[in-house]
């Protein structure tokens, strides 16, 4: 399939995979193929109101995925759609294999028909293609083409399949991966796929056994090719190209989809047993369900077409001890249908930092109504907090393990939330470290109280209170704070109370100057919280009289307390900018008469020189001085005006660049002029 | 006081007597002067009039029409046969000179006016 992976899907596909990076660590939250998935494939491979799904390929994956997901498609649709694959495939001679291939392919998937006649002449076609080329991606779609015929009861026969089989194998690389065409040198994963997908197709071809060396030679190219799977850290496995290159490159969606489709169609046609490790198989279903709703046609396309292992889910991973919930799991295939009948079996439950709680095996009830297993979680003595679970499947009947691919264990992570019992609070005012304490009131934290204290700043708060779990055990909530605020000022003081500590104080002594040296009357509030724990708390505990000393003078001001304390993520204050001001300009009247009368001296210098009597005589009458002369000033002109050029638009650099051409060229012309006229006063002086 | 006046008015005279013994060239390049100076008059002017606001552009122009006015005196002082001390230098050495400077001059003046 998809030999045109353009760069937009590629985009996407990109977006697609950093979303599923982003999310690796909830991507354990596979769940199977649903609903959701069909309305999406509706959606993507919407028909143009003509009709078609676009070109040939496209038209393809659209049908393909509706046939795979069971949408319903109407019957005018799917005539259309025959009609349009049956134009390209009667035109067999002037089409290119690609477009022969996907429309045969959706003749098979639509089971329209064809005369037997048009298929002879494609097939004729195909394989003269293949005995032409050597360029992978043609191999592929001939091939290809000729086994879609053939499944759809034509008799096609590959005469040379030894050859054709070779040809393919011709372009694999040492570490498993494919070639597109024997010159270029860039081999790829994606091609890797094609390869087998097509080698498994010679072998449905061919009219007598393929030697059975050069397939297990494939095989261990498969084995190969396995070993450069890359993988997140949840056990999610995929395909990736090395090298990324920006027109070849169709990201790992397609490469994986491509990679899992080669292997298992050639696992279909090959005898025998491929060596492939289960964890992978399973990491690379998980990898095209973590994707959840795929974004573009082709990646839904490719997350459907691939093979079914079997999934284990839970549908719900936060487990309450005060109601007590069941743990459930859900095994089914990938395409959301029930599992053959198996045994699930709890083996492990680990803490949060690794540690084994229990290796207890227990293995889960199955409930027939609504095909779930299930546990009690009451008498796996767990605390809250977050777990993981280690779960194995195991297959009742023996004949099923052939079929479907289980993964050995899976590990799925879970949280569990209680109760947390809060009791010993207490709250008093210290005069030192040794504890002379002076009032201890014990509160009560399961509802608001409202103690009243007094201190001075020599002296101590102190407060103490014990958090325990459902199962008794010393619970360290994640996040405890107690806050200070001045009634009078609204200035507010947060103190973060360690969690492992028993005793929390607070040394006026030193929070003098940061309390402002305002004394007065706080209120205290409590606020208690932790994901694991259903009861978290913000309760006000009452209030305490400070006695602060009197504020030196350089002390710091409190700050303005803002009236709405959302004020300050409210909008700016606009900036507004000024611009100075136009100066004044005169009337425009008046600059135009100076104009003009700048100008009157001109006048004047021409009057004047008319009655002087000047006169052109000294201009040279000789054709080749005249030339120069009349060359000097327009050049003087030249320059004048490059220099007018220069005030309007031009900048200094170009200018200087002119410059120094017309320059030189009135250094030339100049002194020719000027010499011709030295010479000539100077033998008027001498006669 | 008459005697004054025609005192003056003999002195003017006898200047305008004397002055009409110039050269011709030498009597275009005072008119230059003039001329030059004149424009640069005028623009002071009308700057007294309105203020300097393109302060820039006022200067260019006056200096545009003073620096050539100056540049100009120096022609003459190099073309007057009179002056014995440019005895050696041809007229035509001098205008390339002038047309030289005030070709720079305005250069400057061009990349002065904004």
């Amino acid at each position: 399939m998809a030999a045109a992976g353009g760069l937009p899907a590629s985009a996407t596909l990109l977006l697609l995979v950093i979303a599923a990076v982003a999310v690796a660590p909830l991507a354990s939250a596979v769940r199977p193929v649903s609903d959701a998935h069909r309305s999406a494939a509706a959606e993507l491979f919407a028909a143009s109101p003509d009709g078609s799904f676009g070109d040939l390929e496209t038209t393809y994956e659209a049908v393909r995925t509706f046939q795979i997901l069971g949408v319903e498609k109407d019957k005018g649709l799917i005539g259309k759609a025959c009609k349009f694959a049956a134009e390209k495939l009667a035109s067999s001679s002037s089409s290119p294999a690609k477009d022969l291939f996907h429309a045969a392919r959706i003749s098979g998937v639509l089971k329209c028909s064809v005369d037997s006649g048009v298929y002879d002449d494609v097939a004729t076609r195909l394989k003269a293609v293949i005995k032409d080329t050597n360029s992978l991606l043609e191999l592929y779609y001939s091939v290809g083409g000729l086994l879609s015929i053939k499944e759809q009861g034509h008799n096609v026969v590959l005469p040379d399949a030894d050859n054709t089989f070779h040809a393919i194998k011709a372009l694999s690389q040492s570490d498993g991966r494919w070639r597109y065409d024997t010159n270029s040198a860039e081999s790829s994963t994606f091609a890797a796929g094609i390869a087998l997908e097509a080698l498994s197709a010679v072998i449905s071809l061919a009219d007598s056994e393929v030697d059975s060396s050069m397939i297990a030679v494939v095989k261990n190219d498969i084995v190969k090719l396995f070993d450069t799977i890359k993988s997140y850290d949840d056990g999610t496995f995929y395909f990736d190209e090395k090298h990324v290159d920006a027109a070849e490159y169709k990201g790992p969606i397609t490469t994986s989809a491509s990679v899992v489709r080669g292997v298992t169609s050639f696992a279909a046609v090959a005898s025998g047993k491929l060596n492939i490790p289960g964890e992978k198989i399973l990491g690379l279903a998980k990898f095209f369900l973590g994707i959840g709703l795929p974004g573009s046609a082709k990646d839904c396309f490719n997350q459907i077409e691939v093979f079914v292992p079997l999934v284990l889910s839970l549908p719900s991973k936060v487990f309450s001890l005060t109601s007590k919930d069941q743990l459930k799991v859900e095994v089914t295939t990938v395409f959301g249908s029930a599992a053959p009948p198996l045994r699930v079996n709890l083996v492990q439950v680990l803490g949060s930092d690794s540690k084994v709680i229990t290796t207890e095996t227990k293995e889960l009830q199955f409930d027939l109504d609504n095909n779930v297993h299930y546990l009690d979680i009451a008498p796996l003595k767990i605390d809250v907090g977050k777990y993981s679970l280690v779960f194995e499947i195991s297959l009742q009947e023996q004949e099923h393990e052939t079929i479907y691919a289980t993964g050995g264990t899976n590990t799925e992570a879970i949280f569990v939330t209680g109760l947390i019992k809060v009791d010993k609070a207490e709250i008093g005012i210290s005069d030192n470290d040794a504890g002379t304490v002076e009032s201890v009131q014990k509160i009560d934290l399961q509802k608001d109280t409202s103690v009243s204290l007094s201190a001075n700043h020599l002296q101590k708060l102190r407060l103490s209170f014990q958090l325990s779990t459902p199962l008794g055990k010393t619970f360290k909530p994640h996040q405890v704070f107690l806050k200070l605020k001045h009634d009078e000022s609204k200035v507010e003081h947060l103190f973060v109370v360690p969690g492992s500590a028993r005793q929390f104080k607070i040394d006026f002594l030193g929070l003098v100057e940061k309390f402002y040296y305002l004394s007065g009357r706080y209120d205290l509030e409590l606020a208690v919280g932790d994901a694991a724990m259903e009861n978290s708390f913000l309760r006000a505990l009452g209030h305490i009289e400070l006695d602060l000393p009197e504020a030196p003078e350089k002390a710091p001001k409190p700050p303005a307390q803002a009236v709405d304390p959302f004020s300050k993520f409210g909008p700016k204050k606009e900036i507004s900018h000024i611009f100075r001001s136009p100066e004044k300009r005169p009337p425009k009247e008046l600059s135009f008469a100076f104009t003009g009368l700048t100008l009157l001296p001109i006048v004047g210098f021409l009057i004047g020189l008319m009655r002087l009597g000047v006169n052109l005589k000294n201009f040279p009458s000789l054709p080749a001085p005249a030339a120069f002369a009349s060359l000097f000033h327009a050049g003087i002109g030249a320059v004048l005006l490059l220099y007018v050029l220069f005030w309007i638009k031009l900048d200094l650099f170009t200018t200087l660049k002119y410059l120094s051409f017309l320059g030189v060229f009135l250094v030339f012309v100049g002194h020719r002029a000027l010499s011709y006229l030295s010479s000539t006063s100077a033998k008027q002086k001498t006669a | 006081m008459p005697r004054a006046t025609s005192d003056a008015k003999l002195l003017i005279q006898s200047l305008g007597k004397a002055y009409a013994a110039t050269p011709t060239n030498l009597k275009i390049i005072d008119l230059y002067v003039v001329f030059a100076v004149a424009t640069a008059l005028i623009q002071v002017v009308y700057m007294g009039i309105v203020g300097s606001f393109p302060f820039n552009s006022f200067l260019s122009g006056v200096l545009s029409c003073i620096g050539t006015a100056v540049l100009a005196v120096c022609l003459r002082i190099q073309v007057n046969k009179d002056n014995k001390e440019f005895k050696d230098l041809p007229p035509e050495r001098a205008f390339a000179d002038f047309v030289l400077c005030n070709l720079v001059l305005h250069l400057v003046i061009m990349n002065f006016l904004g």
